[in-house]
């Protein structure tokens, strides 16, 4: 029988099944290699799960939309090496499910903003944008300071990422709501324990309240760990040229 | 089957279909736009030639004629850059600050390149300009400095920061929290606060506040309060606050005192670049 085009359109379940054929090799093509090509991941040093309380944070960040305006990808192009720092690498954001890259900059780039400004500053910048960047279009994030952040879902949260493949331990699992009060509050938890399951965790009372843990807290320590992980001063870009 | 019914007016084959005696006209694409769609697919195959295309089954990829990077070609672009701008920064890394500012060519660039970095690292604390924020974000173009507005000074405090954990030379300083650690009672807030009022010429003299600021105040911010810039300790007889000047908010500040904290700019700004930022902060007006 000579294929025509009639027989395909006049027989949805054939034209369906052929439809999902052609898009599968399309799809399995683009995929497959990443996945199972060695040189397609860096081994790059430092990179860690988010602690409880970046991973709420960043939840928040997700839910408010921040990646509609903001980016969290350095692209390898001189200006914007010359302005935020180094160009970001797929690694950094091995942990990110679903990843922030973003494609959009009506906000800078947020991948190295990490350490940059100081925490009074987020606060100031979150709760009102125009007390100290007058020209800034951001929306105001007021609220964030006066909702108190709910945590009790996080260790399902962190369960739920393991199953993604994020290397949450039995351990940080167990500790996760003592790690998230611990960051949240320098004076009342134990930040030696805390350091010792993420190095490198940005610890202080975030939004200047001691007393309460708020969505601010958890987005200002989110905010402060990004793009901090990596040691750049021992990276060696040439053993990644791609 | 005959070949394709064909339409009388325009000439077009139709597509065979009838809907209530409306015919579709199986018109073919342009020319034009073929031809593009052709190129485009020629261009896909000389591409995988010149640039990383396949992903090899052995491990690795082709990486086409030239094994070209875009990491590569970054770090070379950043080179030349460096080059480009070695004229200038080689002088400003190998010429002290302060002779820099006798230098007139010198210290244009540094302070036009300073300017920028200022822009894109300062300004939103320091607001464009370094005219400063109210609520703890200091204004630059004062000559009222915490940590000392000398050209040391100011470089000091941009390589270090202030009150950070990130870098261990941070510029430290605590003040105690006279109400709420209980050091002080409200009452003797109050009269110390009176002193400093009276120090200002604004208020009269509280002979218990005066004793209190002596035994509290008067080691960091002196007993005139001229403040000390190698404590951090503020000048308090000045008009220049940063946490507000009003009765309520000096008495917040003793009670339960907020302190400022900078970032380290060492290792996000290179050396050079410090460097300009530093004399552009320096000029703004309050230089020392």
């Amino acid at each position: 029988m000579k294929f025509s085009h009639a027989i395909l359109e006049k027989n949805v379940i054939l034209l369906a099944i052929a439809t999902l054929i052609t898009v599968s090799i399309g799809g399995l093509v683009q995929l497959v290699p990443l996945y199972t090509l060695e040189s397609t991941i860096e081994d790059i040093e430092g990179v860690r799960p988010y602690t409880p309380l970046e991973l709420m944070g960043r939840n928040i960040y997700v839910r408010e939309g921040c990646y509609v305006c903001h980016s969290q990808m350095i692209r390898p192009f001189r200006d914007e090496a010359e302005r935020y720092g180094h160009y970001s690498l797929a690694a950094e954001s091995k942990y990110d499910h679903p990843f922030q890259w973003g494609s959009k900059r009506t906000g800078p780039d947020l991948a190295r903003v990490g350490g940059k400004y100081s925490n009074d500053w987020h606060v100031a910048h979150l709760i009102d944008p125009r007390s100290v960047v007058p020209e800034s279009i951001m929306p105001p994030y007021a609220f964030l300071a006066r909702k108190p952040l709910k945590a009790n879902d996080v260790v399902a949260h962190m369960q739920t990422l393991r199953t993604a493949g994020v290397p949450y331990t039995d351990e940080q699992l167990a500790a996760a709501r003592q790690d998230l009060l611990s960051q949240a509050n320098p004076d009342a938890g134990d930040a030696d324990a805390l350091l010792a399951r993420y190095p490198k965790a940005v610890i202080g009372d975030f939004d200047g309240h001691p007393d309460r843990v708020t969505e601010l807290d958890a987005v200002v320590a989110y905010l402060q760990m990004l793009g901090t992980l990596v040691d750049f001063t021992s990276y060696k870009p040439e053993l990644d040229y791609r | 089957m005959a070949g394709p019914e064909v339409d009388r007016l325009t000439g077009t084959a139709t597509t065979g279909h009838e809907w209530d005696g409306i015919r579709e006209l199986n018109t073919p694409l342009p020319k034009w736009w073929l031809y593009v769609f052709y190129a485009t697919i020629l261009f896909s195959v000389v591409y995988c030639f010149f640039r990383p295309a396949w992903p090899l089954p052995w491990g690795g990829y082709t990486t086409g004629f030239g094994s070209w990077s875009s990491r590569a070609d970054l770090n070379e672009r950043m080179a030349a850059l460096e080059q480009e701008r070695a004229v200038w920064m080689d002088q400003i890394r190998d010429t002290p600050l302060d002779q820099i500012v006798n230098n007139p060519d010198l210290l244009t660039v540094a302070t036009v390149g300073g300017r920028a970095i200022f822009g894109d690292n300062c300004a939103p604390c320091h607001g464009t300009g370094g005219v400063g924020r109210p609520g703890g974000f200091p204004v630059l173009l004062d000559d009222d400095w915490i940590w000392g507005g000398t050209l040391g000074d100011i470089h000091t405090t941009v390589t270090h920061g202030i009150r950070n954990a990130a870098d261990p030379d941070a510029r430290l300083s605590q003040m105690p929290a006279y109400g709420a650690d209980g050091i002080l009672t409200r009452e003797q807030i109050a009269a110390v606060t009176d002193h400093l009022f009276a120090l200002r010429g604004a208020g009269p003299e509280n002979p218990a506040g005066k004793e209190i600021w002596a035994e509290n105040c008067a080691a960091c911010h002196g007993d005139l309060g001229h403040g000390n810039p190698e404590l951090g300790a503020p000048n308090l007889v000045d008009q220049i606050w940063l946490y507000g000047g009003s009765r309520a908010e000096i008495m917040a500040q003793i009670t339960k005192p907020r302190h400022g904290v900078m970032p380290p700019w060492a290792g996000r700004l290179t050396d050079e670049q410090i460097k300009q930022v530093t004399l552009y902060v320096h000029q703004l007006g309050g230089g020392q």
